[in-house]
């Protein structure tokens, strides 16, 4: 069997045993695999920033908090938002912002880069937690989820938690497979040149500010997806959904699994976020073990758990004596 | 706001700020000569703070607490250098920032491993332990007034070792250029572990220093760490003077903010950075 | 292309490895649900990290004593805990409610501490119907715009403790007064309790002031209030904050020149770390320590006997959460499926709390004595009764 074949079929089999999942998991574990969807959309999208483009942003939540806050100001308190007015909203609104920041923050580099977009990303939280705006520290809440409907026609509820583990599902492939597609096309690969080196890129003609204000709106909106999702699953938003913290962990998911590969953020956002539930457990001082389980990872799989299946993978590839 | 109001605003704003530079000069260092960003900055400050609790509970008296409780800090900084901070030189700043956030979860844990979870207030020291009159109804603490004397007097003393010393001019050479001052054979490693363990005791000073007046309480690292970010990004990586500077101005900015525009304090400080960023993405006194 | 294989290889192994992972996970870890129907399933939902540990763990041992003094067990079954700490964090509120509802399936929820964090617990149990005892956070919309059938409360509303301060204030010759608060749900509530009973009297609140949570900079705000110079002072701040506030109180010289007031909650558990900044204090609480009944003296004999530690108002509201199941559970024998039978048995009760009996309004909110207490040395003297009876008006509940 021939390698292309072997791994389309083993990327089938993955999907599948998604697909299937719901049928045998508990409604819990349906949730929760939900949450890690979103998830790994959230960080995929930061995948595209890191990985491909090479900036560290310390402030990706903002924009996943403000998709979730968009929501929430635009549900009515007791009846059912339109999905297909308030999530081109939500998306307009994390594209819009993300477009404002990014022509101040790609103006640095390095550690001021890092630096500011933890600023901003602070100053948005500042902004939802301290002023009337989004009804402050104690945040809003979303009693009635979302509708899809198209002209007053409901195709399904997404109250019910195994449709919306679909209506996930279906988004993180269509997520994946834009982003595969995205990184093929001359601007992806203007991207990954940008990473590389700058200004090699610069010296051979490329306007690499707007390739890298592109990237950081797609990855703005794309995060803006999740976070409306989000907000959607559990029905609350504060401001927290925007803090460093948030920003933090899902970076770590980026790195845990592999930054630069795309399929790697959704493995990290799966064993971060089940690592996470088992620490918390196992015992209150969990977050002894994350801490300490990050700065491990960070020193010993420098290039995440890809980096490990990658060496697995060249082991392999030796053993059987092929050399791609 | 009448004169004394106004006075006290302003003492308050420039004790703040000075405390600020405290932690704000020893990151600068780190990051300007080390090329290290450290998240776990605030967890230093705040491992001060209970040092000074513990120690003060022990022996009475918050200035043995400080004797004490300052080479106990430097200690743990060499070796966490040693340990950790290490391996990081050579990687790029996305690990950093991740493993020094992983401390920050390890740090505040351990702290509630050994100290719970509990608040605790530190004394003041006897001797300064007393309100000077200002009216009728208002009286301004002394010991804030000794808060910043002190901090002036290490502001000083700082002025003169980077300024003065021979230390003082490896620790600038390394900062403008560090393969340079590798190639002139000066002991870079030495030197960082120096910087390191300089950036570390005055976080847990400032942290000791201010105990009695902030209390002391989990989670006490968090938000100044990232005033102190902004600080930093203001003032200009590796800039001691830059730190100064906007240290005093996020003190004032924050707390005359909070007084004229409560809403917008925490915005302020924010506003003022991205403002600075536009003008001079380097910061104020940072090298281009 | 030949140059890709190995990427693509590479990508579809970290596929299998995500989705493979995710699968182990999924099919290992329903089949560690516990299949135990006979035992009565409790979760605790409270803070046992951070600022409001010490609080989650007074009420866990209150509600434990409680259940101790019934002969281990509610109505005749014996009781499985399931624990879950809250943080005190709101993003997590609904997330980790659903933790208990739908992962451990518990019979009643016991919680929490933090009146944001409630709110959550409070939405996901008007979805799935599951008991809820609320032993401390005072969010009036709980039992309030947010009341529900299963929906109880052994602690307070916000509003119940500072209303009583507001008269107490006025009788006391105070005319004009200047609040402080945090600015958030718990914040307003406080203020707007003492608010209404001081205005309603004949007195005025020339300022409201509020800084962000969790804010510790109080300094521009005491100076503002020496500036307005008005009768009383009125705050609502409760753990570490309360520490810090009455002692920058103390030293900016207002002690003695404004007095300062606010709920039970800026003295309890603060003394020790407020010393003598506290001293004199007076505050309004639904509890003290100092109650003399022979009720409050055993109990408290029991509670240090047992957790070798004084008990505080968190403990009597976990104990009396433990009472009013048990009364409930009595009554019913054990069963919970009939809901309809144990919340009606649960509304019938009087709770012989260490406060004083109590009984529960139509909200489902405690009816209680407010007293008046005094700081005295390292201890919170009750000198009186401030309100006899106090019911929440739970505006906005439809029961």
């Amino acid at each position: 069997m021939n390698h292309t074949l072997w791994m389309r079929s083993l990327l089938a089999a993955c999907v599948a045993v998604l697909l299937l999942f719901p049928l045998a998991g508990s409604v819990y574990y349906t949730q929760l695999f939900t949450k890690i969807m979103m998830l790994s959309i959230f960080a995929m999208s930061l995948d595209l920033l890191v990985g491909y483009t090479g900036l560290v942003s310390l402030g990706h939540a903002a924009f996943f908090g403000l998709a979730g806050y968009v929501l929430a100001l635009m549900s009515p308190q007791y009846a059912a938002a339109n999905l297909l007015t308030t999530l081109p909203a939500a998306l307009a609104a994390s594209a819009l912002v993300a477009l404002a920041i990014g022509l101040l923050v790609l103006r640095t580099s390095g550690i001021y880069f890092i630096m500011v977009t933890l600023a901003f990303a602070q100053m948005l939280y500042y902004l939802f937690h301290d002023t009337k705006l989004g009804g402050g520290s104690d945040g809003i809440y979303i009693y009635v989820k979302p509708a899809l409907s198209i002209w007053g026609w409901v195709p399904f509820t997404l109250e019910s938690k195994v449709v919306l583990y679909y209506f996930t599902l279906a988004l993180m492939l269509a997520v994946y497979a834009l982003l595969r597609a995205v990184l093929r096309s001359t601007f992806g690969r203007a991207l990954q040149g940008i990473k590389a080196n700058e200004q090699r890129m610069r010296s051979l003609g490329f306007a690499t500010f707007r390739y890298k204000l592109a990237a950081f709106v797609l990855a703005g909106t794309l995060a803006g997806l999740s976070g409306y999702l989000a907000a959607m699953q559990f029905g609350f938003v504060n401001p927290e959904i925007l803090s460093w913290h948030q920003s933090g962990n899902v970076l770590m998911m980026v790195i845990l699994g592999g930054m630069g590969s795309l399929a790697g953020p959704v493995l990290g956002a799966f064993a971060f976020t089940l690592l996470q539930d088992l620490f918390e457990s196992l015992t209150k001082h969990w977050q002894l073990l994350l801490g300490g389980f990050i700065v491990l990872v960070v020193l010993v799989l420098p290039r995440g758990l890809f980096g490990l299946f990658e060496y697995l993978a060249t082991l392999r590839g030796r053993r059987r004596g092929h050399d791609d | 706001m009448d004169f004394y109001s106004f006075l006290i605003q302003l003492l308050n704003a420039v004790q703040y700020g000075l405390l600020l530079f405290l932690l704000a000069s020893g990151l600068t260092l780190i990051f300007g000569i080390m090329g290290i960003i450290n998240l776990a900055h605030g967890s230093f400050y705040m491992i001060g703070a209970y040092l000074a609790f513990s120690l003060t509970a022990l022996t009475g008296n918050l200035w043995t607490a400080i004797l004490l409780g300052l080479p106990l800090s430097v200690v743990f900084g060499v070796v966490l250098e040693w340990l950790l901070m290490r391996r990081l030189y050579a990687r790029d700043h996305l690990d950093q920032v991740l493993l020094t956030y992983g401390l920050i979860l390890v740090f505040e844990e351990m702290r509630s491993v050994v100290w719970g979870n509990d608040v605790h207030s530190v004394p003041i020291p006897k001797l300064v332990d007393f309100s000077i009159p200002l009216t009728e109804n208002l009286s301004y603490q002394a010991y804030r007034l000794v808060i910043s004397a002190v901090c002036l007097v290490i502001a000083g003393a700082m002025y003169w070792l980077i300024q003065r010393t021979r230390l003082g001019m490896m620790i600038r050479a390394g900062a403008s250029n560090r393969e340079m001052a590798q190639s002139l054979g000066i002991n870079v490693r030495l030197l960082f572990s120096l910087v390191f363990a300089l950036g570390v005791a005055l976080a847990a000073f400032a942290g000791m220093l201010a105990a009695p007046v902030s209390a002391v309480f989990p989670n006490m690292g968090g938000h100044i760490l990232i005033i102190c970010f902004v600080v930093v990004v203001i003032g200009g990586i590796g800039s001691v003077r830059g730190a100064m500077v906007a240290a005093l101005m996020i003190g004032l900015a924050d707390t005359f903010g909070k007084v004229l525009l409560p809403e917008a304090a925490g915005i302020a400080v924010y506003l003022l950075m991205a403002l600075v960023l536009l003008w001079r993405p380097q910061g104020l006194f940072g090298r281009q | 292309m030949d140059q890709n294989k190995p990427a693509q290889r590479r990508n579809f192994l970290k596929e299998l490895a995500a989705l493979g992972g995710a699968a182990a996970a999924g099919s290992l870890l329903p089949s560690l649900a516990h299949a135990q129907a006979a035992k009565l399933r409790i979760g605790l939902m409270l803070p046992y990290t951070g600022g409001y540990a010490p609080l989650g763990v007074a009420i866990t041992n209150g509600f434990k004593l409680a259940i101790t003094e019934s002969g281990g067990k509610l109505g005749g079954r014996e009781i499985e805990y399931f624990t879950v700490d809250d943080e005190s964090d709101p993003a997590k509120g609904p997330e980790n409610a659903n933790k208990l509802v739908q992962r451990d399936k518990v019979d009643v929820l016991v919680g929490t501490v933090h009146s944001g964090v409630v709110m959550g617990m409070v939405k996901v149990v008007r979805d799935s119907g599951t008991l809820l005892v609320i032993p401390n956070a005072g969010a009036a919309a709980a039992t309030g715009a947010m009341c529900a059938p299963n929906i109880f409360r052994t602690s307070f509303s916000n509003w119940q403790t500072t209303y009583p301060m507001g008269k107490v204030a006025y009788d006391k010759g105070h005319r004009t007064a200047v609040t402080l608060t945090h600015k958030y749900a718990a914040g307003d509530e406080m203020i707007g309790g003492f608010k209404e009973a001081f205005e309603k009297a004949g007195g005025k609140v020339v300022k409201e002031m509020s800084l962000p949570f969790p804010g510790v900079e109080f300094q521009a705000f005491i100076t503002e209030i020496a500036a307005l110079k008005p009768d009383a002072v009125f705050v609502f701040f409760a753990g570490a904050f309360a520490v810090k506030f009455v002692k920058d109180y103390a030293a900016a010289g207002l002690k003695d020149k404004i007095p300062l007031y606010g709920p039970g909650f800026l003295t309890d558990g603060t003394l020790e770390a407020q010393g003598d900044a506290a001293q004199g204090l007076l505050t309004t609480l639904h509890y003290g320590d100092g109650i003399d009944t022979p009720r409050n003296k055993a109990f408290r004999l029991a509670y240090d006997k047992m957790f070798k530690l004084q008990p505080d108002v968190y403990a009597v509201q976990g104990y009396d959460a433990g009472l009013l199941l048990a009364s409930g559970l009595n009554a019913t024998k054990g069963d919970v499926a009939n809901k309809a039978a144990l919340i009606g048995a649960m509304e019938k009760a009087t709770i012989d709390s260490p406060r004083g009996k109590w009984t529960l309004s139509k909200s489902h909110n405690p009816v209680q004595d407010i007293y008046l207490r005094q700081v005295v040395g390292n201890e919170n003297k009750v000198i009186g009764v401030a309100w006899k009876a106090l019911a929440d008006p739970a505006l906005g509940c439809k029961m």
